[in-house]
């Protein structure tokens, strides 16, 4: 039970990850597209500026609760994945650098330098993100002792010598780049006004259609991938409220941007993040990473957690600490909610 | 040693070392921060404001960098050292994972408030904030140091059946007694490298005759606190740091003082170089009886040398063990008495006209840099062979299914974008200190 329950937080912080930082890798993507003038960018990182910084605890802290609750499961895609690990850190510093230095410096060289790494390395990070689920879903050579080792790329088929890169994980990787192009040009309709925001609403728009377009092909190659997508949900069909969350989602997304209403819209789209990302989960369960040759080597919740004792005193520390983590974000959000204000500025 | 092990070592403190550059002025800088804050906000004199709000600048880009830096640290858990992480994951992933949901979120979160939120937070919000970012960081700093800790002096756990490491006592990894001194030393460590970091430049703006209202309540605020820091870090922290090195990890104390024959009336050294082949110490300048008296509170005392332990338990690099712990200590002692001067100077009224002591502090700026690295790597290399002291060889931990070139590609990755950072993050640092307090620009 205890392993269940490990499982669900840590699932449920990796959804809060995407869903908060998302928006913000999302607004760096359309960034240099809907915001032409200086002043226009400012908003624009504004809008993400004193948020940016707590969505990527996230990432943290659900690795922190991976590592503890799953060491096996960590120590082995961490050092399987070594490669696309280790790009996805470079991007996540050049990024962190371009929000936090692109103010610093009014000249022409300095600022439009860093608008541009801000948009490819969001760009890229939604990318490799999805790329990552791909791997994810499809499977990953596992030997005996649990561990495996995947080059970037090998013959690009998702076959039994599998790279990181291959026609489906790449699918997964544009599919994860449109849904958080849709969700950052929401974000930052809601965040802003007049220009930005006409062009931002054009954006969600237009990414609506391919992400329409993408979670159909998606999830019909998924189910031809990974046969246990199907028998978990033909054995539990209760399952089908996370697909039907993710439609709803989109549904939402699309009645309330037409009728102007751009937090509506955008909750629609995080309600449509964590629909897909619930059903992805539930439909891998109870394997955190299926080995695509013999999948007696996967690995699972029992055989990659922690012994029983730490699980339960973790449950402890953890309960009261995000309960904090969870009031500092709401108070944070709060306290910089309505459009981005220009005039009073930080320091 | 295997090259892809070595590469795999020179990974790990390579981005550490790096990150550790920032951390550590950050973890001064947020209890300087308080303090200036405090002042404000008991005086209402706008005047401190300004200071704070300064330093909260160069706090925010030490800050950003520190925090970019830190993340790779925890992934690097995994992708380099999976095996280790696999042993102990269950336990020291608990002290990782507080960091994360207990002090990350609230660092974030106030430090976005203490730089973005003066105007919407009021006067005592914005103390509030400044207060909430120094707990948070310095509670990060528990929190790795516990890490670290447990992997010096093990305790909390047994051995499964297959040889697993299952941690039976979360107290004892929270409550470990190497915990809390390495701790203070190291929070110490950076209370220093922060008050020179504001001493040096007060003594800057005084010696340029520019902004020299903000460098006098620098230097009042920084040698105070620095003279404190500086005496604390030696004693006893440093000193307790010693004990506990000696009680459990007796070879890697003989290294570090270059200890190579057990016998009584031990001395300490000053100065030598090891040689190992020959197993003594060339040209040393040594206080006879000192080493027994630290050690074992007796001038005359026997104290094990490294000849006392099986050589394939001394630590793989004595040399530069020595020589880190010597350049520790060392400039330890020298930063109590540039700090005990300068705090003299300040009592007599004549700090800020007394130019040979505001050199000194000018440039004296670097070194806490070097001594808090030198600390580090004293711990770092004095825990070799092992990485889990006495319970896994480092030879045993590392990610054997990521090739050396793969870590070698990636270590080179890692040094190209520091380098651009190191050189970023002085350039605008510079820029701050040039603009210097005062008004405040809108730099977001």
């Amino acid at each position: 039970m205890l392993p269940v329950i490990w499982f669900c937080i840590v699932a449920v912080m990796v959804a809060m990850y995407v869903v908060l930082d998302g928006f913000d890798l999302g607004a760096g993507i359309v960034h240099l597209g809907v915001a032409r003038t200086d002043r226009e960018r400012r908003a624009v990182i504004k809008s993400i500026g004193p948020v940016w910084d707590g969505n990527e605890v996230w990432l943290l802290a659900g690795g922190g609760a991976l590592y503890f609750a799953f060491p096996a499961l960590y120590a082995s895609s961490f050092s399987g994945f070594y490669l696309p690990l280790m790009m996805v850190l470079w991007l996540l510093i050049l990024r962190g650098i371009s929000v936090e230095f692109r103010n610093h410096i009014d000249n022409p060289v300095w600022k439009p330098l860093w608008d541009t790494v801000f948009c490819f390395s969001s760009g890229l990070l939604a990318i490799f993100f999805g790329v990552a689920l791909g791997n994810v879903v499809r499977g990953v050579p596992l030997d005996a002792s649990g561990e495996f080792f995947l080059p970037l790329w090998t013959d690009w088929l998702p076959g039994p010598n599998p790279g990181i890169l291959d026609w489906y994980t790449i699918l997964v990787g544009l599919f994860a780049f449109f849904t958080l192009t849709q969700h950052g040009a929401l974000w930052v309709a809601y965040k802003t006004e007049n220009g930005v925001r006409t062009r931002a609403r054009r954006i969600a728009r237009l990414s609506w259609f391919a992400v329409a377009a993408f979670t159909v092909l998606v999830t019909v190659v998924s189910f031809r991938i990974q046969p246990q997508l199907s028998r978990s949900f033909a054995a539990m069909p209760v399952g089908f409220v996370f697909p039907l969350l993710a439609l709803a989602g989109l549904t939402g997304a699309f009645l309330f941007w037409s009728r102007q209403e751009d937090l509506k819209a955008f909750v629609s789209s995080a309600v449509f993040v964590i629909g897909m990302l619930t059903s992805v989960v539930f439909g891998v369960f109870p394997y955190v990473l299926p080995a695509n040759t013999d999948p007696a080597l996967s690995l699972t919740i029992h055989n990659a957690s922690a012994p029983a004792y730490g699980l339960r005193i973790g449950l402890i520390w953890f309960a009261p600490g995000m309960a904090l983590a969870a009031s500092y974000s709401v108070f944070l959000y709060r306290k910089f909610a309505g459009k981005v204000q220009l005039e009073e500025g930080g320091y | 040693m295997d090259s892809a092990l070595a590469l795999h070592r020179f990974h790990f403190a390579f981005t550490i070392t790096f990150h550790y550059l920032f951390v550590q002025l950050t973890l001064g800088l947020a209890l300087l921060i308080f303090i200036l804050k405090t002042m404000a906000l008991r005086t209402g004199n706008e005047h401190y404001n300004d200071t704070a709000r300064f330093w909260a600048k160069i706090f925010a880009v030490n800050f950003a960098l520190g925090v970019v830096t830190g993340i790779p640290m925890e992934f690097q858990f995994g992708t380099n050292w999976s095996r280790f992480s696999k042993a102990a994951g269950g336990v020291i992933g608990h002290t990782l994972g507080m960091e994360g949901l207990y002090s990350f979120f609230l660092e974030s979160s106030f430090l976005g408030l203490l730089i973005f939120g003066e105007k919407i937070m009021g006067r005592v919000g914005h103390w509030f904030s400044a207060l909430a970012v120094w707990v948070g960081s310095w509670l990060s700093g528990y929190l790795i140091v516990a890490t670290d800790a447990w992997m010096q002096r093990p305790v909390g756990y047994e051995l499964g059946p297959h040889g697993e490491i299952i941690l039976n006592s979360w107290s004892a990894l929270i409550f470990n007694d190497w915990a809390a001194w390495q701790f203070m030393h190291t929070i110490l460590g950076g209370v220093v490298t922060g008050c020179f970091a504001m001493a040096s430049l007060g003594a800057f703006y005084l010696l340029m005759g520019k902004h020299q209202d903000y460098g006098r309540t620098f230097l009042r605020v920084s040698v105070t606190t620095g003279l404190l820091a500086t005496l604390l870090v030696a004693f006893p922290t440093g000193d307790q740091q010693g004990a506990l090195v000696a009680r459990h990890q007796g070879p890697t104390l003989a290294a570090m003082e270059g200890h190579f024959e057990t016998g009584p009336a031990a001395p300490m050294a000053i100065l030598g170089q090891p040689d190992v082949e020959q197993r003594r110490l060339d040209n040393p300048f040594v206080l006879p009886g000192v080493l027994s008296m630290i050690v074992h509170k007796r001038w005359d005392a026997e104290v094990r040398g490294l000849d006392a332990f099986p050589k394939e338990n001394w630590p793989d690099n004595i040399p530069l063990l020595f020589y880190s712990f010597h350049i520790m200590v060392g400039l330890g002692t020298i930063f109590i008495a540039i700090m005990g001067l300068s705090a003299l100077q300040l009592w007599r009224g004549k700090l800020f006209t007394f130019k040979p002591l505001l050199w000194a502090l000018l440039l004296a700026m670097p070194l806490p840099y070097v001594a808090n690295t030198a600390g580090w790597m004293t711990a770092e290399v004095g825990r070799q062979p092992w990485l889990i002291y006495g319970l896994m060889r480092t030879t045993a931990g590392f990610s054997n299914r990521v090739s050396s070139g793969n870590a070698m590609f990636t270590l080179f990755g890692f040094m190209g974008i520091y380098s651009v950072l190191l050189m970023l993050g002085l350039f605008l640092i510079w820029r701050e200190i040039e603009h210097g307090p005062g008004s405040a620009p809108a730099a977001h």
